[in-house]
């Protein structure tokens, strides 16, 4: 039976997410289906197309899907998924909010941020904020499951599927849409950014901040922050990595004026290569830090924005 | 309009935990353990509800061993006015935890569940949204703000880029994320009064709900480790490295 992937996207736009997802799906060996619902969501089931790996991609274009709610989106995916063996998505914040309601609905198990696949019922996970890594299997006749989007490459986008219309399903009518403030930047997104360079609670104020900003800027670089930099009200929890707030795994991550607490190591700690300034020589950031610098930070990231 | 809400008793957030040399889980025996901390948000935005005059009251739930008492009785002190705990020792899964909740709505007639956004130790994000779904309500995850009148919730959510609100008809079910509040600490007089309001304790048998786990952990295992790097002296050394050495830059 093939596998259905619930896509990520904004209508105009695919999220990147999405190609991760694609790529775990690959592993389990059998036909990828694409569901992009949204509204005017024909630009975003082009670029689902193109994702290499995917046999179809199925466009369900509703009113009803133009900010993936849960309950609609959740009603399509039951109707859908008798013909699959697994339901996936990325761990994204629309996937953790559709999926679990998903499987509830067909009294399934689910499976939440795979890092791994075993075999088409087993998988490897992260509990204990990646302290620990349990595998699980389920013997549920469809496997729901979100995907952690570090833990797998991004499909090329060097396909070229059909694109077919599927029905939207009858509106639950349980919640509407109000408004949404997104976070305006020229930079990078966090997750997908090549480079990120996050700061702490030693940044000392929100306003520090743009020392960071001009090194991402000359870097390409996305900016995010510890939970302790956010809980200060330095910036906004979108800028958040680590347990509660996004996992990242860039090539380069630099660490400035965080000490390294479990909640954010479980944030970076699969970055390719981590950077650590800080004034303390004993924080624990030092110890899974490639390069380390000991330094006070409003001095070294002067030096590092002349430097780079 | 009565508030349900429902903790879980996890391995403490300041606990480094341990995985067992047989790979059989994580070491849970002499370490500490606490309310799940979204829990606590959940609590406490249930008691911030019923102080503004929106909620009238808090039913706080647990389902796990007899030792979860201690995290309802810490839910009461801070503001909670009954306990139920759904007693057992099996490992609680998602899935039949919405099943034991649906079945307490359906006793209880709340007017809104609210929980934490996923527990910190399976880290699952999945129990709301379950119940939601088996209970037919709408769900307002990883909320950041919650504001309930004439018989409807907006809810703003922690969402990938930013913020979003969306609208629920009550009853619905809200997760707590963690710029929702700060949980209060409970005060040693309220700590004393907690001790005197009622528990219930009941099984998930009563409730005719089946418990059984639907996943199998088939292995616990220890992360791949980071070695830590090297110490540069100056800024310079370290731009070279990440140029010339880790070819990163």
């Amino acid at each position: 039976m093939p596998i259905l992937i619930l896509a990520d996207h904004d209508n105009a736009t695919l999220k990147p997410a999405t190609a991760h997802a694609v790529t775990a799906a690959a592993k389990l060996g059998a036909d990828i289906h694409l569901l992009v619902a949204g509204r005017n969501a024909a630009p975003a089931a082009e670029q689902a197309a193109k994702l290499a790996g995917v046999a179809k991609v199925l466009l369900a274009d509703d009113a009803a899907y133009e900010h993936a709610l849960a309950e609609p989106v959740a009603a399509l995916l039951v109707s859908l998924a008798p013909g699959y063996s697994h339901v996936l998505a990325a761990a994204t914040s629309v996937g953790k909010n559709v999926l679990p309601r998903v499987a509830a609905l067909l009294d399934v198990a689910m499976i939440s941020d795979i890092t791994a696949v075993v075999s088409a019922d087993s998988f490897e996970r992260p509990i204990y904020a990646g302290n620990a890594i349990a595998t699980v299997q389920s013997a549920d006749a469809v496997k729901i499951v979100t995907v952690r989007t570090t833990a797998f490459e991004a499909a090329a986008a060097t396909g070229g599927a059909p694109v077919e219309s599927v029905a939207a399903v009858a509106d639950p009518a349980l919640s509407s849409f109000v408004s949404a403030e997104l976070s305006k930047s020229e930079r990078p997104e966090l997750t997908s950014a090549r480079i990120v360079i996050s700061g702490g609670r030693g940044m000392q104020s929100g306003d520090n901040f743009h020392l960071l900003e001009a090194i991402a800027d000359k870097l390409g670089a996305a900016v995010g922050a510890s939970r302790a930099a956010v809980d200060a009200g330095f910036v906004p929890n979108d800028y958040q990595v680590g347990q509660t707030g996004k996992i990242v795994a860039p090539e380069l991550y630099v660490a400035v004026g965080i000490s390294g607490a479990i909640q954010h190591l479980a944030g970076m700690k699969d970055s390719k290569v981590i950077v650590a300034i800080n004034k303390d020589e004993e924080a624990p950031i030092f110890q899974v830090a490639d390069y380390g610098l000991v330094a006070d930070l409003f001095k070294a990231l002067p030096e590092l924005q002349q430097a780079v | 309009m009565k508030i349900l809400c429902a903790v879980k008793r996890v391995v403490d957030y300041n606990v480094k935990i341990r995985v067992k040399t047989d790979q059989s889980g994580v070491e849970t025996s002499n370490v500490k353990f606490s309310m799940n901390p979204f829990d606590e948000i959940a609590v406490e935005e249930a008691v911030r509800l019923k102080e503004a005059g929106a909620a009238t009251e808090i039913v706080v739930v647990s389902i796990g061993p007899a030792q979860a008492q201690e995290t309802l009785r810490t839910a009461l002190a801070m503001g909670a006015d009954r306990a139920i705990l759904v007693q057992t020792d099996v490992e609680t899964q998602p899935l039949a935890v919405a099943k034991v909740l649906k079945a307490l709505v359906e006793k209880e007639a709340p007017g809104m569940v609210i929980l934490g956004k996923q527990a910190i130790d399976d880290d699952c994000n999945q129990t709301g949204q379950m119940l939601a779904a088996l209970l037919g309500w709408g769900q307002g995850t990883f909320a950041s703000k919650v504001v309930a009148a004439d018989g409807k919730v907006a809810v703003t959510r922690e969402i990938d880029g930013g913020l979003e609100t969306v609208e629920l008809k009550l009853p619905a079910v809200v997760t707590a994320d963690l710029r929702l509040n700060e949980p209060r600490y409970a005060s040693l007089p309220n700590i004393m009064k907690a001790k005197k309001k009622p528990l219930e304790t009941i099984t998930p048998d009563a409730l005719g709900v089946d418990v059984t786990p639907r996943l199998k952990t088939v292995k616990v295992a220890e992360p791949a480790k980071r070695q830590a790097g090297i110490k540069v002296p100056d800024v310079a050394t370290l731009v070279d490295k990440l140029k010339n050495e880790a070819r990163v830059i």
